[in-house]
């Protein structure tokens, strides 16, 4: 794997295929989840173990599984990891399991994972699926993220709220409540608001792209076009 | 030709086999290591709620422990047996934590806990497990909001039937606007398993059965137990 590959590799998994703004796979737990900043990071994060799980060992038995048998074999795998993800966020982070509830054993359904599995891990070696595991599982986190804090943010008022489920009592002094005595605005809260938030994320991805096309292009042939300046 | 078709199936078939043998193995192992620490966590979830609604000063026992198995009632809203912890001071009964559920919330079932005082006076009551709207029906989660302490110190005697229900229709209860039928499934099932907690009081106290399993086996002792208790 060469250094371009790798940074290819990466790239794709942030930004040129992301799996929240491109590809759009796993909406499910990306509407659902992502109604504040600390859910849909920690979805994320649980998410990018499960892929990176699962597109190492994909990559690993890819010439062992025989052809016919090779997604069935797949969906067996991500399910045990993902029951084992399960199991262990149960036992060390349980608050942290309490709060995520359905959406940890509902990553199995996550079509990203099998998605990657198959059009990457299966055709890759283990480093490279392992790195565009974690590449485009910290991409969907990145989007889960944002998405998380405009939707907190807009609904409630407050960003990170929901910190001490994770770190304990403690951390309940770090909630920022960014506008005080905010009445809620539900909608934002509710999966409409996911909608309308994915929907403005994807405008401003389209356009950034564009817009950097356009540079490119006027780089390019600067004299040609000389009236745009 | 079905001949090799039949040895490509088989040969699918033991790579599946394979796969599953180790997954399995996998699962059971991992299983196995959290088993214990998932039960702990689980204990202490639980014990943290009801240590919210069961005052310490009003037992000495292990109340975590000190469990009895309740029948399934209509009244408790539960279609299984549930679990009553019993707090005991000086040997003496002193609480009991019902489990209770609420049929009828707007996400459905709404799981609930319940700690009577000996004198049918509400401890406190916590929601356990709840599938209401995020934002607007989830008040009712101590997480969320105080609402649910509402119930503390209520009881049969200090309010009649026409006051266990919401100020909208007539009853003494608070609510939050755009949300009523949440609280009326919850205030419902209280009210009804206070009902419950009345009528079958001398058997939740029956003595500590060390073992649920083994009260199962032996009712006719523990029923002559529990009659002791009630005469004492």
């Amino acid at each position: 794997m060469t250094r371009q590959e790798m940074k290819d590799i990466i790239w794709n998994g942030l930004w040129k295929q992301n799996a929240g703004m491109v590809q759009l796979l796993g909406l499910c737990p990306l509407l659902a989840i992502s109604n504040t900043l600390v859910n849909a990071v920690s979805l994320g994060l649980a998410t990018t173990l499960v892929m990176t799980l699962s597109g190492s060992a994909v990559a690993a038995i890819r010439e062992v599984i025989p052809n016919e048998a090779r997604i069935p074999v797949y969906v067996l795998l991500i399910a045990v990891l993902v029951t084992i993800v399960q199991l262990l966020m149960n036992a060390y982070v349980h608050s942290l399991y309490l709060v995520l509830g359905i959406f940890i054993p509902l990553i199995v359904t996550n079509c990203i994972v099998l998605a990657r599995a198959e059009s990457f891990a299966s055709k890759n070696g283990v480093r490279a699926s392992t790195l565009d595991g974690i590449a485009m599982g910290l991409g969907l986190t990145a989007v889960l993220a944002v998405l998380g804090g405009v939707r907190e943010i807009l609904g409630k008022g407050t960003l990170m709220s929901g910190l001490d489920l994770i770190f304990g009592e403690s951390a309940k002094s770090m909630v920022i409540t960014i506008i005080p005595d905010y009445p809620g605005f539900l909608i934002a809260i509710l999966p409409p608001g996911a909608f309308i938030v994915l929907g403005l994320l994807i405008a401003l991805k389209n356009w950034l792209n564009l817009r950097a096309e356009q540079k490119v292009r006027e780089a390019t042939i600067p004299a040609a076009t000389p009236q745009t300046a | 030709m079905s001949r090799t078709m039949a040895k490509a199936s088989l040969h699918t078939a033991a790579n599946l086999l394979f796969f599953t043998l180790i997954g399995t193995a996998l699962l059971a192992v991992t299983f196995e290591l959290t088993r214990d620490t998932i039960a702990e966590s689980e204990e202490k979830e639980k014990m943290k709620l009801i240590g919210q609604i069961v005052p310490e000063t009003a037992y000495d026992n292990d109340i975590m422990k000190d469990v009895g198995q309740v029948a399934a009632d209509e009244m408790l809203g539960s279609d299984e047996a549930t679990i009553v912890h019993r707090g005991r001071l000086n040997d003496e009964s002193t609480i009991a934590v019902l489990e209770a559920i609420a049929p009828d919330g707007y996400g459905g079932k709404i799981k609930l806990i319940v700690a009577f005082h000996k004198d049918g006076k509400i401890g406190g009551v916590r929601v356990v497990t709840h599938n209401e709207t995020p934002g607007l029906g989830d008040y009712i989660d101590i997480a969320k909001n105080q609402w649910i302490t509402v119930f503390k110190g209520t009881s049969l005697e200090n309010s009649r039937d026409r006051d266990w229900k919401v100020r909208k229709d007539g009853g003494t209860f608070d609510y939050m606007a755009g949300a009523t039928i949440t609280p009326r499934a919850i205030i419902k099932a209280v009210h009804k398993a206070a009902q419950y907690f009345a009528l079958h009081r001398g058997e939740l106290f029956k003595p500590v059965a060390q073992d649920p399993n083994v009260a199962q086996d032996t009712p006719a002792e523990n029923k002559k137990a529990s009659g002791k208790e009630k005469t004492k």
